[in-house]
This record gives C-alpha cells, structure tokens and sequence, in this order.
C-alpha cells in the first residue's frame, strides 16, 4: 500500500496543505487586518466613530461568515475561475480561504484591539499622538500578544478548511484523506494523513503559544 | 504673572445630571492648583475638559491664547503642551520604561532620537528610577509607575501639568514618593492642577486649593485659610470627614 508512489504523494499533500493554509493566511491577513482596524476605529467606541462605515463591514463581515464554507466553496467557483483560470488545485483553493478568512480575521482583530486597556489610549490621546500614531504605535504594539494567538488560531481553522476542501477537488492531505479513504477504502491511507494533519496542527499551535508567550512583557 | 490658562463658565451635562455647572477659572503661571471634593463632584471630568479628553459643549477653555475645542484638527498641538497623569499610571505595558516615557517626543514631537533618551535618562535619574529604564512596567511598584508617568508627561515640556488623583491607587508607603516627585516639581515653578485626597499634601503644594461640589466651585482660597478658616458650611463638613478628633 505504501510504496513510493504513495509515499511522494503524501511528501506532496503535506507541501500543498502547508501552502494553501500559510497563502490563505498570509492574503486573509492581507485584506482581514486593515477591515479589523476600520471596524474598531469606526465603532461607537472607537478612535473615530463613522457608524455608516462601521455598519458596512460588519454587515459584509456577518454575511459571509454565516456562510458555510463548503456552500461559499462551490459559490465562488465562478470567481476563482476569473482570479486563477482553473477552479480546483492548491492555489485555487486559496480563494475562497482567503473570502471565508478575511471577514473573521477582522473580527479576531477587531476583538483583539478592543482588549487594549482605554487608558493607554486615553494617555496616548492626552500626549497629543494623532489618531495613525495611535493605531501604529500604540494599539498594534500593545495588542501584539492577542493579535498573535489570533494568527494562531486562524491558521488552525484554515487547516481544517483546507483539508475540507479536498471535497472539491483542492488538493493537499484532504483531497488525498477523501480520494484514498472515502471512494477508494484504503482506510490505512486515510489514518496516515488524519494523523499527518494533526502533527501539523499541533505544530502551529504550539508554536503560536510559544511565540506570543514570548513577545508578552505583561505578565513573568 | 501673566495667565496661563482660562476657563469660562465651563458646564456638562451626563444625561441630565450637571457634572459640571457654570466654572470660571483663571490660573497663573508658576501657579499650583489643588482642587479637592467629594466623589462625583466633577473634578476629574474638570481636569479631562482642559485638554480636550471630554467634549466641551458649554463654555470655553482657553490655553494661553488657544480655545481648546476637541472638535478641531490641531487639538494635538495644543495637547502637547499640556501633560496629564493619570490615577491608573496607563504606561504602555509592551514597551520598556525608556520606550514609555520617549515614545511621545519621538513620535509626536519629531525630536531626535539621542536627544530625547538623553532628557530621559536625567528625568529618570532625577525620579531615582535610571537602573530601571530597561525594565517593563509590569516589573515596577505601583509607586515607581507613577514616577514614570510624570516622567512621560515631564519630557513633554509641557505649559501646564495635570494631576488625577495620581495616588489614589498607591499603597500607603508608596504616596510619599510620589508626592515629593511633585511638591519639587511645584518648587520649580512649574504651573499645575492636582486633583487629590490627599490634604496635608494639598496644604504643602497648593498655591490655591479650590473646593468642588455638585460640579460647581463653591470655595476656593489660600491653603491657611482654606483649611483652618473654611467659611462655607459644606466645606467644613467636607473637611471634618478627613478628621478624627471631635
């Protein structure tokens, strides 16, 4: 069962999965970061309340969110065809991990900003620091801990969407854990990449825990 | 002595409720005013209005020839003439103690970075607090915090210093240090506002002591006469609840 054949394909599920949740992660944060940032500046409670921008990006945020991910795989098909030229593969997945990614990454981010205690703002605001100096400088500074678990955190669900989108034909260890031990029976196949997947999560979170424990001054 | 700051029938109102009711208020250069009162008199919003930290719906605040109004553009500007310290200290906890106290003048200012730490680094030496300039706050007495804080505000060259209760989270043992931190700074003849609990301390630092009640001033004087010969009756209640002598 597990000659070389399948041996390289799985080397090559681990390279694609690797590349479609680091990509999807690397575009989300892209576009979910400066949302996040509008989205908390924007707020009622923010540095500069613009309630009509505000109620735009949470309402796109909430409607894409409330969709499920495979229904907005299948939807997108048509968008990622004109973005990539194909609809299925790696790199075409990344599409819609980046559209399902982006509204919640704003969102981790949003929450993130508002742990920032509002008296370092208010110290920030009292020194005469504008309002870009405060977001640069201050907020993303002091958030930096939270902000990172959230990475983490993003990184593991776009995992586990990347391997969900195997159903479609997206390639990495999903594609192979359903080409292998759904259609074909080959359940040894499929333990291998289930298990290869955990590895992989297991990583990510770890590492994520031990950086963002290392860049916090707050706490010994 | 010339005037430094103004404020004209200064009012606000939190749903209904006066916070601050019709203050006047003229404050010389060099000067130090204490302003005492009972929780929920409006000092510490009074404090926030003068530089812009609360909107000014009623009445004006002029800094020098400056109005200050939170609405406008160059609010910053005027900001930075004015330094404020807070009773919860606010240091940035990811940055160090020097990161803290130069952000500011870096950032905001635009100065040189080596002149800057160089000004820290005597602010700090003078607050006793050099050996900790690499640290985080986190590493730091509530006491020390506060020491920084000034220092932040200080290396601002600010016109006029502000102070919000800034013992009022402190342990016992930790007021003095930073009360003698200010009482030197009033030696110098630096213009400031203090709100504070503290009397004895406002007796020794206040040019003027100014009693606040129901978001109006209701008595305000020299300290010898202000605390040994009040004359309203809701001050010398106020400061009858400090004694504990019958």
């Amino acid at each position: 069962m597990f000659d070389s054949n399948v041996i390289k394909m799985i080397l090559e599920g681990i390279r694609d999965t690797l590349y479609m949740t680091l990509g999807s992660t690397l575009v989300g944060y892209a576009l979910g970061l400066p949302l996040g940032i509008i989205l908390y500046v924007t707020s009622s409670k923010g540095l500069h309340p613009i309630p009509f921008i505000y109620r735009i990006g949470d309402f796109i945020c909430n409607i894409v969110r409330s969709i499920p991910f495979l229904i907005l795989l299948i939807l997108l098909i048509p968008f990622t065809r004109l973005i990539v030229g194909k609809s299925y593969g790696s790199t075409a997945t990344i599409v819609p991990l980046v559209i399902c990614a982006a509204p919640y990454i704003a969102r981790v981010v949003e929450s993130s900003l508002n742990e920032v205690d509002a008296g370092v703002i208010e110290a920030a605001r009292a020194m005469g620091a504008s309002n870009i100096q405060i977001i640069l400088k201050v907020l993303l500074v002091e958030a930096k801990t939270s902000l990172f678990r959230g990475i983490t955190i993003t990184t593991g669900l776009l995992l586990g969407y990347s391997a969900m989108s195997g159903t479609v034909g997206g390639g990495g260890l999903g594609d192979i854990a359903v080409r292998y031990g759904y259609y074909r029976w080959e359940t040894g196949i499929m333990i291998v990449t289930v298990v290869l997947l955990i590895i992989i999560f297991q990583i990510i979170q770890n590492l994520g825990t031990f950086i963002s424990n290392k860049i916090d001054h707050r706490k010994r | 002595m010339e005037e430094i700051l103004r404020v004209e029938n200064l009012s606000k109102k939190y749903e209904d409720v006066d916070v601050l009711d019709g203050i006047s208020l003229s404050v010389k250069k060099g000067e130090v005013v204490v302003i005492v009162g009972p929780s929920g008199c409006g000092k510490s919003t009074f404090l926030r209005c003068l530089n812009g930290l609360e909107d000014i719906r009623d009445g004006s605040v002029f800094l020098g020839d400056e109005k200050i109004n939170p609405n406008k553009k160059n609010l910053s500007k005027t900001r930075e003439k004015i330094g404020m310290v807070f009773q919860s200290y606010d240091l940035f906890p990811h940055k160090t103690i020097l990161q803290n106290v130069t952000l500011a003048p870096i950032k905001v200012k635009k100065r040189k970075k080596a002149e800057v730490e160089e000004e820290a680094l005597k602010l700090l030496d003078r607050v006793g607090l050099i050996s900790k300039k690499d640290n985080y706050p986190r590493q730091l007495s509530g006491g020390q915090k506060q020491r920084v804080a000034i220092v932040r505000a200080l290396i601002m060259h600010p016109e006029v210093l502000l102070f919000d209760e800034v013992t009022a989270a402190l342990d016992p043992e930790m007021v003095r240090e930073v009360l003698d931190v200010v009482l030197s700074l009033a030696k110098e003849g630096r213009t400031m506002l203090i709100v504070t609990h503290e009397m004895s301390f406002a007796r020794a630092v206040a040019d003027r002591v100014i009693f606040l009640d129901g978001g109006k001033i209701v008595e305000e004087g020299k300290p010898t006469d202000f605390f040994d010969n009040p004359k309203t009756d809701r001050l010398k209640k106020f400061l009858k609840t400090f004694s504990y002598e019958e």
